[in-house]
């Protein structure tokens, strides 16, 4: 039965191999051209070199809330549309998206330490980025609780659209809130308020690391359906044997 | 609409009886509540300033230790399937499951709390304000919890996941409900401005719980 189910997979894996060269290509290039802009771009009057921790710190609380929004598209695919693919996106993402979350966690803190005095503090940004990755870490650990992967995607599809509630708290967290995080500064009304030579490498960073998140994301996919194919194997064949 | 108070009437009625459990949630309570003297130090004046947190934290566990019963048992003698499959709208099935279990499980928490105020060392108006932010925001652990206790009955997993689960939706109930009772007692926060955010977050889950939950119940239950 799930050999069926993967058969619109099949022609997943197929266009993914083609494509993914390409994205890891173009991935590694503008990491390449991000951090070198990042690396030239000149000290901060205030904060000195350690301003430079933005170039990664940001992409990187960026993608850690677009990928619970991709799998809050996944979770919908699973319940409204029972798309074959759409739980395997979701598994997939999880992991990485909590990666995402760890290193914008470690970054601010590392920046936070020379330019607030101290590694942690519990205001709302922060606090709200870390109920984040708590559920993601839940998310994941529901995964793998449950053996059944259709009947763990049904139920982690709906945790993940419970949890999206948090987006806009995350978001909103800096202008609701009189935090010490400092409020956006480029993706607001008015336009952005960073000066051109921080806010084009910023740029070039975060369209890298998206690219980089659409990679793994593929790459990982494609591992989750190779891992399912191997299993449904293995069951045939013990049930062969024991038949 | 009777058949909802019918429900209501009989969770209560199955809670409170031998084999309900829902008042050892406020033994645990109680329990939680005398551990933490014995962690922090017999010392009245510490005990007083981290009263309200320590209630709080202690409604939350003991909120969380009851909560698998929500669904559990219906599923276990078969009930579960009777609810699901019936004309009235699961959602509507759902609310009047979290109401009956806070009403049983949740308003006994709350009763308790000036009793265990006393040994916390609290004033009068520091209890008052703890057991109103208690009767503001245990429904929010309840409703967003019956999210967490629907996963769990269809998944047959209980326990630890739930928790994982539940305990991270619980945070911002924790956050304001204490930061309430916090601006009540001492100060310098006005009341209002945390408490309405806490009946927002009620009110939130109120919507969200019932949706959630029956989902899960729908997709899950085969």
């Amino acid at each position: 039965m799930t050999l069926i189910d993967l058969a619109n997979p099949t022609r997943f894996l197929s266009l993914t191999a083609r494509i993914l060269p390409w994205l890891a290509a173009a991935t590694a290039i503008l990491l390449l051209v991000g951090l070198y802009q990042a690396a030239m771009a000149p000290d901060d009057y205030q904060q000195g070199a350690t301003v430079k921790i933005m170039f990664i710190h940001v992409p990187n609380a960026w993608l850690a809330m677009f990928v619970w929004g991709v799998m809050s598209l996944a979770a919908l695919g699973t319940l409204v549309w029972r798309h074959p693919l759409a739980d395997v996106a979701a598994k997939a993402a999880a992991p990485i998206g909590a990666a995402f979350t760890f290193l914008a966690l470690v970054t601010g803190a590392l920046w936070g330490r020379p330019m607030w005095g101290t590694y942690w503090e519990w205001d709302a940004r922060l606090t709200s980025v870390l109920i984040m990755f708590l559920m993601y870490l839940g998310l994941i650990a529901l995964w793998r609780a449950v053996e059944d992967p259709s009947r763990a995607a049904r139920a982690a599809a709906i945790l993940t659209l419970v949890g999206a509630l948090n987006l806009p708290i995350i978001k909103f967290s800096v202008d609701w809130w009189n935090t010490l995080h400092q409020p956006a500064s480029v993706l607001r009304m008015g336009g952005p308020s960073l000066d051109r030579t921080f806010l084009i490498p910023l740029l070039v960073m975060a369209v890298a690391f998206s690219l980089l998140f659409v990679t793994l994301h593929l790459a990982a996919m494609r591992n989750e359906i190779l891992r399912r194919r191997v299993r449904s194997l293995q069951m045939m064949q013990a049930s062969r044997r024991s038949a | 609409m009777t058949a909802l108070a019918a429900l209501i009437r009989r969770d209560i009625k199955i809670a409170l009886r031998v084999g309900g459990g829902a008042l050892i949630g406020v033994l645990f309570f109680l329990t939680v509540v005398v551990l933490m003297p014995f962690a922090v130090g017999p010392d009245l004046a510490l005990l007083t300033r981290l009263g309200p947190a320590i209630l709080w934290l202690g409604a939350l566990l003991a909120s969380l230790l009851t909560l698998d019963r929500l669904f559990m048992a219906d599923h276990e003698d078969g009930s579960l399937d009777l609810i699901v499959m019936s004309r009235t709208p699961l959602e509507l099935t759902c609310a009047a499951k979290a109401l009956a279990h806070w009403l049983a499980a949740g308003v006994p928490l709350i009763l308790a709390t000036p009793v265990l105020g006393l040994l916390l060392n609290l004033d009068a108006t520091a209890t008052a304000a703890v057991a109103l932010t208690l009767l503001a925001g245990t429904p929010a652990l309840t409703f967003t919890g019956m999210i967490g206790a629907a996963l769990a009955v269809t998944l047959h997993r209980g326990g630890l996941l739930l928790a994982v689960l539940v305990l991270p939706l619980s945070i911002p109930v924790l956050i304001f409900g204490v930061a309430a009772s916090q601006a009540a007692i001492s100060g310098p926060l006005e009341f209002g401005t945390p408490f309405s955010i806490l009946c927002a977050l009620s009110l939130v889950s109120l919507v969200i719980g019932p949706f959630a939950a029956a989902a899960s119940l729908r997709h899950g239950l085969d």
